[in-house]
């Protein structure tokens, strides 16, 4: 079973060179720690900055300078400041490569609940409804099961809905799975799981072709 | 042009009671810090709010909250405020959650003079509900309006006596197209310089959208989550 910095590690195997990267809250911001260096790839933080940098040393931090977290972070060389609404534009028009986020539910084709838990305090969206609806590829990192044990990977998803039929992969503490037509498809186990303990994390329709490789983390 | 005014206090003196504002900054980040403490001064009262995010309990708009000076909140996310959370659950406040791309886009098109923009941001979702949806080239938009505010009040880094404001970092946020928004603009800047001190090439709001700008003071800018690395 992956701990976070396992799924981190697993996602930032998918990203490419040359790419640039929308990484959320959570799980998805710990990628950047595992993306290798010299890759050339560039992060956009949503608030208004392409080449965000690691946190700055203690005493160099500028209020002036933060990612869609409210985080104190620092440039790269090349990085670039720009207004929030630009900042969408690009997101809109699918000059983003890749998004990573986290969720609270996915279902089998695609859809993601990640904003809203009824009954309970709405701190609102974000910008994720914006980048789930737009975004080339979008990669969750999540927990396969809740704290109750029950699946989030779903036929359907029960909580309100942040996007429609838009995520393309899952990395969870068990699997990494590709969202089908057909379904979940299973493409790697985590270390040390067995096919049938996917199974019976996950709810909705899932596809198990051939034999399922253990996932290289290094 | 001279659009110099003293003060805070001058600069908002005419916002009055069921005003709708746009307030720039992300997170504590970029926020007119000294209009609002002269808002909360000044005591106006039943304040419709367009921004980002609240602010925190005693800081940024969380300022106004406390003495309950709006009444409705339009944002994308409202973050950790405790007397926000007070207010909502018990109906005193009252708050439109929409997608932050959204939010930036329909500031945009009422400074561009556009009545309303798509956007694919919340099709299928309750962000949906009760707008029109029309499909170009094979995928669903959402028309979403331009914003209508009765002031816009922004936080520059530069600026001179013509308006033209000049940003810094990330506290550019929404500040450019909330200056474009406003019937009456409003810029506090951290250097008011003489007009022709700022390169032409490099002003991010012309002065043509602001009507009143004025050096701030006492500048705090909180930040909100300091996160720092080993050295």
């Amino acid at each position: 079973m992956l701990d976070k910095t396992g799924i981190a590690k697993r996602i930032a195997k998918e990203v490419k060179r040359g790419y640039y990267v929308n990484l959320g809250i959570g799980i998805p911001t710990l990628v950047a720690n595992y993306i290798p260096q010299g890759f050339d790839v560039v992060l956009q933080s949503e608030n208004g900055l392409l080449g965000m940098g690691p946190f700055p040393f203690d005493g160099e931090e500028d209020a002036d300078l933060i990612n869609a977290g409210k985080q104190t972070i620092t440039t790269l060389p090349g990085s670039s400041f720009f207004d929030s609404a630009m900042s969408f534009g690009m997101i809109r028009s699918c000059k983003v490569d890749l998004t990573i986020l986290g969720a609270m539910e996915v279902s089998d084709n695609g859809d993601i609940a990640n904003w809203k838990i009824p009954g309970k305090m709405v701190k609102g969206m974000g910008g994720a409804m914006d980048l789930v609806a737009s975004a080339k590829n979008i990669i969750v990192a999540m927990q396969h099961v809740n704290k109750a044990g029950e699946s989030k990977l779903l036929p359907k998803c029960s909580l309100p809905l942040t996007g429609v039929g838009c995520v393309k992969k899952i990395v969870t503490e068990l699997a990494v799975l590709d969202v089908t037509q057909q379904g979940f498809k299973l493409l790697e186990r985590a270390p040390g799981i067995s096919v049938e303990q996917i199974k019976n994390a996950t709810l909705g329709r899932l596809i198990i072709e051939g034999d399922i490789p253990e996932m290289h983390l290094d | 042009m001279n659009k110099v005014v003293d003060n805070a206090d001058e600069a908002i003196k005419d916002i009055q009671d069921n005003a709708t504002l746009m307030l720039g900054g992300f997170g504590l980040c970029g926020i007119p810090e000294n209009c609002i403490t002269a808002l909360v001064k000044k005591g106006v009262k039943g304040l419709t709010c367009i921004s980002n995010n609240a602010g925190v309990d005693d800081f940024g708009i969380g300022l106004m909250l406390q003495t309950r000076q709006v009444k409705k909140m339009i944002s994308s996310y409202v973050g950790e405020n405790a007397e926000f959370e007070r207010q909502l659950l018990s109906g005193e406040l009252e708050v439109e959650l929409i997608p932050q791309g959204t939010l930036a886009t329909r500031c945009m098109a009422s400074g561009y003079g556009m009545p309303a923009i798509y956007t694919p941001a919340g099709v299928g979702t309750e962000v949906a509900i009760g707008k029109e949806v029309r499909n170009f080239n094979g995928k669903d938009y959402l028309m979403e309006y331009a914003f209508d505010a009765d002031f816009a009040i922004v936080k520059a880094w530069k600026g001179d006596p013509h308006g033209n404001l000049i940003y810094r970092e990330t506290a550019r946020n929404f500040n450019p197209m909330m200056a474009m928004a406003g019937k009456i603009t409003i810029a506090e800047v951290e250097e008011l310089v003489p007009a022709g001190d700022l390169d032409p090439d490099q002003i991010h709001t012309p002065g043509i959208y602001v009507h009143r700008i004025f050096k701030g003071v006492n500048y705090e800018k909180r930040i909100e989550q300091r996160t720092v690395r080993k050295s």
